[in-house]
């Protein structure tokens, strides 16, 4: 077997990862320059991708490249970026203010845990752009500089922001504990932004973006292309289930329209995630429609810019109009539901061509969501087995023994907690949280959200990944746990190397995959394989990955 | 070094009120001028920052939520961890100004037996915080006898509370001791935890010796000095009523005193100290979460380029109708050339 490389996970030891050093570096954080080590950064955006969103700058280059080729006025376009942002956002103007460093976040964040780098403590993260702008917008920053923690902006600097703001998860869990709740990934969101001045974009985020803009979703799926993904769904469904499940697509005069991460349509376990919706619907008989045009929820935008979380989101109410539905109804998925709850409403609202969503099957009107008019599939799941509207049988899940990953999203910026947990106690017999440090408000990330869960990171990901990792392994030894749902794509993409690396043995799956294996079906066949094609009752070992 | 340049630097303040006031006898510079020009700069900068950070709007709603949200009627929803009503919000701020909620949560994380990852809660911080702040707040509140004239009673009744141990003459504080302790934790867990030793600038440890430095001399103009009090109130009642007399007889600590917390007031709000006012003005915290039931409004919502569903269509037309997906125009009679996508 070849040797392994920095982009797989057998090159890394767990011994090694399991000892981080924890000791900072002998020189201050302003003089240890940044160690671009392959398998702990990210491939650059493809000049393709830039030219086609019209973002500046395109260009071929290498992280690794003494020179990265940015514009001859680089300094000046930085500096107009943060005065502007400055203006846009009292988050960023109170946050470069207010912190006094009492340190509380250094240990919250997942990859300090994992690596020690103290550049990772959301603290001095901050602080690589507080001190930049200590520099130019404080007088004792311009009279003492240094030792006030100021400095002159350099492209070595360029260099630390796009490092250290590309190892941000924008999982918000350092916020949680932060007496001014400094939020780091508004930070991030503004590095990043300011970043994407220069034209500096990861590829992972930014081929997402382009493929979205133009097929409406992240992976570039045309609309034939999607109608036969549904198909191919719909045949491993009917020999799961026998059941034949209908397809509506691009469908006007529909009731809901259903947003689903496009994960779900191409990668394993995504994938029987989104077979599940698709019985679900059915079984219920639900008035629904896919959206070939809107067939993204995810939203790589925000991991890009403001800007851009607009542009991508504005095609889910456009679409709603278009169609004539009267709610939306959106899947699992973490990113996708900050979005849909903290901007989609303010950046592309009122949505007052909708109406206040209200469930067709138990007549309940939602009411915490008057305004965006967008329901999560866990409500709207959770709200039918409350009304006894599902008929389930739970121990069809009994070979499995599930803990519950809160995606950091659904948990801190929205509070999505309960919902999934009644839904698994409704449908599993063997249900187990993990330590309650590492759930609800205070879960850990995955280590590959906000557009790091590419191979070519795959240091800081199994190093992000420990604490949540750590607490699976935790469960799997005491409760024999073999199975971790999460409602989030990103996970079901990112958790399956976590797993395979910190608790081999325990696979991903989305809610509805379990909600659906539970459910008794009208005309169903014996049941005796699972929509993983599985044979029920017996664990798949190890990996699920596609 | 920071800690270092930042003993100097307060070292060097009393240097400056001892000379100035010993050797020069500038008492009105440093009984009256300073002081003034102390409090201009305080409410002055005060003002200019507030409104600074005012000027900014909040374009989106983004508070971290702490617990569940609001959703069906018959799920309990955190309704101050995470509100979504103006009240719950008063209630999470009130526990966030006044018990520092968030850093009550505080744990420590370690890796124990070389594979567990731990996380033990940790006060230490919460508390060093809290006894700071408070008895901060105490002193705050006893000084003002020198302020007033009848004392209001609260003021009496909290001085009494506070040295009921009654011990020394005259009686020593509680709160005294409690400042002094809480400082000294908050210098020494900076200087000896290695990760915020590191990230410490003279910002942080400046404030800490100024405090220090106020609080020693406070102490020992009540305790051991045993200065003439009533002709300090002269002063600063005359100061307070813009008739400022420097009355004889005021030991030099005094002016020492009075200097280092002028240097405060003129430091506080071009530091950190303003976090006094952020953490009432930090959108993660002071907004409900309720943007799915209330639309949120951005003042400078920016129109953005989107691919509509025109362009779209254009796009991919004929492999919908190829693939039987319906369309909103129908593509031209004569046979498309395929796309080269």
């Amino acid at each position: 077997m070849a040797e392994a490389k920095p982009d797989q996970m057998d090159y890394y030891q767990q011994e090694d990862l399991l000892k981080p050093d924890y000791h900072p570096p002998k020189t201050g954080w302003m003089d240890t320059p940044v160690d671009f080590r392959p398998g702990s950064w990210i491939y650059p955006g493809k000049p393709k991708h830039l030219e086609y969103l019209g973002l500046p700058n395109p260009r071929e280059w290498a992280v690794t490249d003494e020179d990265w080729k940015l514009p001859e006025n680089w300094k000046e376009i930085l500096l107009d970026g943060i005065q502007e942002r400055l203006d846009k956002y009292r988050t960023f103007k109170i946050f470069m203010d207010v912190c006094v460093r009492c340190g509380a976040c250094a240990d919250k964040c997942h990859f300090f845990i994992g690596g020690g780098d103290p550049k990772n403590m959301p603290v001095l993260r901050a602080e690589l752009l507080r001190s930049i702008y200590r520099k130019e917008y404080t007088l004792a920053g311009k009279l003492l500089g240094k030792m006030v923690g100021a400095r002159e902006l350099t492209i070595d600097v360029v260099k630390e922001w796009f490092y250290y703001f590309y190892q941000c998860t924008e999982c918000r869990r350092c916020s949680v504990f932060c007496p001014y709740g400094i939020d780091t990934a508004e930070i991030t969101m503004m590095g990043r932004e300011l970043l994407g001045l220069l034209g500096i974009y990861v590829n992972w985020s930014i081929e997402p973006v382009a493929n979205c803009f133009r097929t409406g979703n992240h992976l570039g799926i045309q609309p034939h292309g999607l109608k036969d993904t549904l198909e191919f769904f719909a045949e491993d469904i009917e020999e799961a289930t026998g059941v034949k499940v209908k397809i509506p697509i691009n469908k006007k005069g529909a009731e809901v329209l259903f947003v689903t991460p496009s994960g779900d349509f191409l990668a394993d376990p995504g994938t029987y995630t989104c077979m599940g919706y698709m019985t679900l619907f059915n079984e219920i008989g639900l008035d629904y429609t896919w959206s070939t045009y809107a067939s993204e929820g995810g939203n790589f935008g925000l991991f890009t810019s403001a800007d851009v979380i607009k542009s991508l989101n504005a095609k889910i109410y456009a679409e709603a109009k278009r169609l004539g539905v009267k709610w939306i109804l959106g899947g699992e998925c973490g990113h996708m539901w900050r979005v849909l709850n903290q901007y989609m409403d303010t950046m592309n609202g009122p949505a007052d061509f909708l109406e206040v969503p209200k469930s067709p099957i138990t007549g309940t009107v939602f009411e915490s969501a008057k305004s965006t008019k967008m329901v999560h599939i866990s409500e709207f799941t959770a709200d039918l087995i409350k009304h006894g509207k599902l008929k389930l049988d739970p121990s069809r899940n009994d070979h499995i023994r599930v803990t519950y990953h809160d995606s950091c999203n659904p948990a801190r910026a929205m509070g999505l907690l309960e919902e999934p947990r009644y839904i698994l106690n409704s449908v599993c017999n063997n249900f187990f949280e993990m330590p309650e440090n590492t759930i609800r408000e205070q879960t850990f990330c995955c280590g590959g959200g906000a557009g790091l869960g590419t191979d070519e990171n795959m240091e800081m990901r199994l190093r992000g990944g420990l604490p949540r990792g750590n607490a699976v392994r935790y469960v799997q030894k005491k409760y024999e746990v073999n199975q971790l749902a999460c409602v989030c794509a990103i996970d079901r993409a990112t958790l399956i190397t976590v797993c395979d690396y910190w608790a081999p043995g325990v696979t991903v799956t989305g809610i509805t995959e379990l909600v659906v294996n539970a459910m008794v079906l009208e005309g169903e066949n014996d049941r005796s394989i699972n929509l993983r094609l599985e044979p029920v009752g017996e664990q798949k070992e190890g990996s699920d990955d596609a | 070094m920071n800690a270092v340049l930042s003993l100097v630097a307060v070292l060097a303040l009393v240097g400056l009120a001892v000379l100035g006031v010993e050797a020069g006898g500038l008492y009105s510079l440093f009984g009256v001028i300073v002081p003034y020009i102390a409090i201009v700069l305080f409410l002055g900068g005060l003002i200019f920052r507030v409104l600074g950070w005012a000027k900014s709007p909040v374009p989106f709603r983004i508070p971290t939520t702490c617990g569940q949200q609001k959703s069906l009627p018959w799920i309990k929803s955190s309704k101050y961890d995470n509100p979504h009503t103006g009240f719950g919000v008063l209630v999470r701020m009130a526990l966030e100004i006044l018990f520092f909620r968030s850093l009550f949560r505080n744990t420590k994380t370690q890796i124990a037996e070389g594979d567990k990852v731990t996380y033990g809660p940790t006060k230490w911080l919460w508390m060093g915080a809290i006894a700071f702040h408070y008895s901060f707040l105490v002193i705050f509140i006893r000084h003002l006898r020198f302020f007033t004239e009848p004392i209001p009673f609260f003021v009496d009744l909290l001085q009494t509370v506070d040295g009921f141990m009654q011990v020394g003459v005259p009686v020593f504080y509680m709160t005294s001791l409690i400042f002094f302790g809480a400082l000294g934790y908050l210098l020494l867990r900076r200087l000896a935890i290695p990760q915020v030793r590191y990230i410490s600038l003279v910002n942080d440890y400046f404030p800490l010796f100024l405090l220090l430095g106020i609080a020693t001399t406070g102490i020992l103009l009540r305790h051991f000095v045993k200065t003439d009090v009533v002709g300090i109130k002269e002063l600063t009642l005359g100061l307070l009523s813009f008739q400022p007399a420097i009355t004889e007889g005021i030991h030099w600590l005094f002016y020492v005193h009075l200097f280092l917390v002028c240097t405060l007031l003129a430091y506080f709000p071009f530091s950190k100290l303003m976090h006094l006012i952020g953490v009432f003005m930090s959108p993660t915290r002071n907004l409900a979460n309720n943007s799915r039931m209330v639309r949120h409004i951005n003042p400078w919502n920016a129109p953005v380029k989107v691919h509509t569903y025109e362009e779209y269509e254009d796009d991919f037309r004929d492999k919908m109708v190829a693939a039987g997906l319906p369309v909103d125009k129908q593509p031209e009679p004569k046979p498309a050339q395929a796309e080269k996508e």
